[in-house]
């Protein structure tokens, strides 16, 4: 049974089990997002993709929002542009983004959000956090200073390649993405090398060992292409 | 009562510094000091950065000579992975040096220093400025952008951009040379050559005219250093060996191997400058000063291998002492414009060599060794960059030793010798042409800076007049 509802005014119908984001990009109209991924189940952790819903008390999630009947949705408010801008703003002051020396340089979700929402400035004092880099894989790098938590890296590792290594310890900032039982990422026997969570990854957190300013290139897309072939036997070529 | 005359902060320079000169009594000076104050720290924040990322985070220790860094931080990367890179690889980092040095020098003698030399010392400081040369001598003014320009495009033409391309990499270069590129490059040539020309002209008229200048802008005896080539020991800007030759033009260091450099060269700290004294270390320090750059290279090799250049390197010896070396300060403006003609020569002889267009241009290796180091010419001398790595490519230790530096003790020296020879019986303080007089003698060595405290900050300059007593007595300041 579709739902009919209404996005910034617009009349658009969806199914039943689609999310606000879902239905939305069925309809061309662009929600920013930065932990969901085409592919992966969503989480709502990043809140980019926060939308106002008619007689809702707080803000919704997009990404993890099912549509209803009737429902009437504002994705682009000046409160949803004030709040995009400080989560981006937040996110740089929490770690390390240092774009300019970055091998995502030009390639960076995070950057292009920045971008987006328009952020000329950090309001925020940096925390500057001490975080390693940890190279001892033999293919791939991580280096926490880069990375925002958005767990697509987490979701890629379970839900496609089903290794689960990759997984979050801590809580809050302090966060911290974990390979196995937190040991270095070269001595976790689940891992598969896949490059799945390299590809998942929206910053240059994750990265191919070797990689130079601005040379790494995620590739996201491929996620969504071996999810749809895999389940649905759909091979875009 | 003695005094102190402070300069601040030192204009027309790249990065923020001042001088500080002392006065006697009789108000004659005692002493004069460049410090360098600013502060940045790339040895130390390096650390834990994986080596990939190292050629593209030096770079941006400086917005004027980032090809230098890239390039001596490539070449730390290939000793590290013990790789030898593609011909085409190495040709092309030579063609991007090279267009760096026709525009760091281009900047250094149009942009910062001919406003002193077309304008006046004492002229209007308000004046006395690239815009007040575009005002005056609007056709010299615009032919010097367009020479830097062109340096400029070499760069950008092969790493994409002309400020902090992260083109080279450990094993060779990221993108070759398009064919379309090449033939642009050719194009903008004849008007380079022409430029370079007119300028080496007016210089040697100036040099004639103004022999006070040549005689106490830092002249003295110093050794000189540069890279030469490992065959026949010419001028060269990105590989070869070391050479150290004194002002008698004896050799005292020959064929000797870059990278132990350790070996030969200390480093001394002084209190009141963030800049270290880099010095020869079988004469000690300060004895073993020795100066690097145009002035050095110049003085170092056997000649330069390309006509044009080897003439006017011809002349400009003739002007030096007996033995042909040139131990002016002042000279290295003319030793820029010399190289500025070599690299033209050499940029033409490239672009005509087949191989420039290859797409082989890099090699890919892993960490074979887990210490490197990589030199070469920067505009302003011979640049290190030293790391040691773990056996994943983490960068443990850094040390870069910059051109700038090298010339610290006799930037010193150069500036005492300025003010003893102009500043006389200054009790009731010195007249601003005097002390731009002070602050062009640094701009002689067109010292960078930003480049030469990469140890931790900033530089606009300042100028102070110290008594005995230890009292500022005048301090000029420009921000």
């Amino acid at each position: 049974m579709p739902r009919t509802l209404t996005i910034n005014g617009q009349e658009i119908s969806a199914r039943s089990d689609q999310t606000i984001l879902e239905a939305a990009q069925d309809a061309n109209i662009r929600i920013p997002t930065l932990c969901h991924l085409d592919g992966l189940t969503d989480v709502g952790a990043c809140r980019m993709c926060l939308v106002e819903v008619a007689g809702a008390s707080k803000l919704l999630p997009a990404c993890t929002t099912r549509v209803q009947e009737g429902m009437q949705v504002q994705t682009d408010t000046e409160r949803l542009r004030a709040y995009r801008r400080q989560i981006i703003e937040l996110l740089f002051a929490e770690r390390n983004h240092i774009c300019a020396v970055c091998v995502a340089n030009g390639h960076c979700e995070l950057q292009n959000a920045g971008i987006a929402v328009g952020m000329d400035h950090v309001r925020y004092d940096y925390l500057f956090p001490k975080l390693g880099v940890d190279l001892s894989h033999e293919r791939f790098g991580m280096d926490h200073n880069r990375c925002i938590l958005c767990t697509r890296c987490v979701r890629a590792c379970d839900q496609l390649e089903g290794a689960h290594t990759i997984d979050v310890m801590g809580r809050g900032a302090h966060s911290l993405i974990v390979h196995d039982m937190n040991v270095p990422w070269g001595e976790a026997t689940t891992c598969t090398s896949c490059g799945k969570c390299v590809m998942a990854c929206p910053t240059g957190a994750l990265f191919k060992q070797g990689s130079t300013v601005a040379e790494m290139v995620h590739d996201a897309e491929k996620l969504a292409f071996l999810k749809a072939a895999r389940e649905r036997k759909v091979w875009n070529v | 009562m003695s005094q102190r005359i402070v300069i601040d902060p030192v204009t027309r320079i790249e990065g923020h510094a001042k001088i500080s000169i002392y006065l006697d009594d009789t108000g004659e000076v005692s002493d004069a000091r460049f410090h360098v104050v600013e502060f940045r720290g790339f040895e130390k924040f390096c650390e834990g950065r994986p080596l990939g990322e190292m050629a593209g985070i030096t770079a941006r220790v400086c917005g004027i000579c980032p090809v230098s860094h890239l390039l001596a931080s490539a070449k730390t990367g290939d000793d590290i992975f013990a790789v030898s890179i593609p011909p085409a690889a190495e040709k092309l980092r030579r063609l991007m040096n090279l267009g760096q040095i026709v525009q760091s020098h281009a900047l250094s003698f149009f942009h910062l220093s001919s406003p002193d030399l077309l304008l006046g010392y004492d002229s209007d400081p308000a004046q006395r400025n690239i815009f007040g040369l575009i005002a005056r001598h609007p056709d010299l003014a615009r032919s010097g952008i367009r020479l830097r320009q062109f340096g400029q495009e070499v760069i950008e033409l092969l790493g994409g951009r002309k400020i902090h391309p992260a083109w080279a990499v450990p094993g060779g270069v990221r993108e070759p040379l398009t064919q379309q590129n090449r033939d642009y490059l050719r194009s903008r040539l004849p008007e380079a050559f022409d430029t370079t020309q007119r300028a080496l002209d007016f210089f040697k008229r100036y040099a004639d005219a103004h022999s006070e200048e040549v005689e106490h802008f830092g002249n003295f005896p110093t050794l000189f250093m540069s890279l030469v080539s490992k065959d026949g020991g010419r001028w060269e800007h990105y590989d070869g060996w070391l050479r150290i030759t004194d002002s008698e033009g004896n050799v005292l260091v020959d064929g000797f191997d870059p990278r132990n450099y350790a070996q030969i060269l200390g480093e001394a700290v002084e209190p009141w400058s963030y800049l270290k004294s880099p010095y020869y270390k079988p004469l000690g320090y300060p004895g073993g000063a020795y100066r690097v750059g145009p002035l050095a290279r110049l003085n170092v090799c056997s000649s330069i291998g390309t006509p044009q250049a080897d003439a006017e390197l011809t002349e400009f010896r003739q002007r030096g002492n007996a033995r042909g070396v040139v131990t002016s300060s002042f000279m290295y403006h003319y030793a820029r414009l010399v190289e500025i003609l070599a690299a033209l020569e050499r940029i033409t002889l490239l672009l005509d060599d087949p191989d420039i267009l290859s797409t082989r241009v890099r090699a890919s290796g892993g960490i074979n060794k887990l210490h490197g180091v990589g030199v070469s010419e920067a505009p302003r001398g011979t640049l290190f960059h030293d790391y040691e790595v773990d056996d994943r490519g983490m960068i443990r230790r850094v040390n870069l030793i910059i051109a700038t530096g090298q010339n610290n003790i006799a930037m010193n020296r150069t500036v005492k010798q300025i003010a003893q020879h102009w500043i006389h019986g200054a009790t009731a303080g010195v007249p601003e042409g005097l002390l731009n007089r002070i602050e062009a003698g640094i701009r002689a060595f067109d010292p960078c800076l930003s480049c030469s405290t990469h140890a931790i900050g900033q530089m606009p300059m300042i100028v102070t007049l110290v008594g005995s007593d230890g009292a500022v007595l005048a301090e000029v300041k420009r921000e």
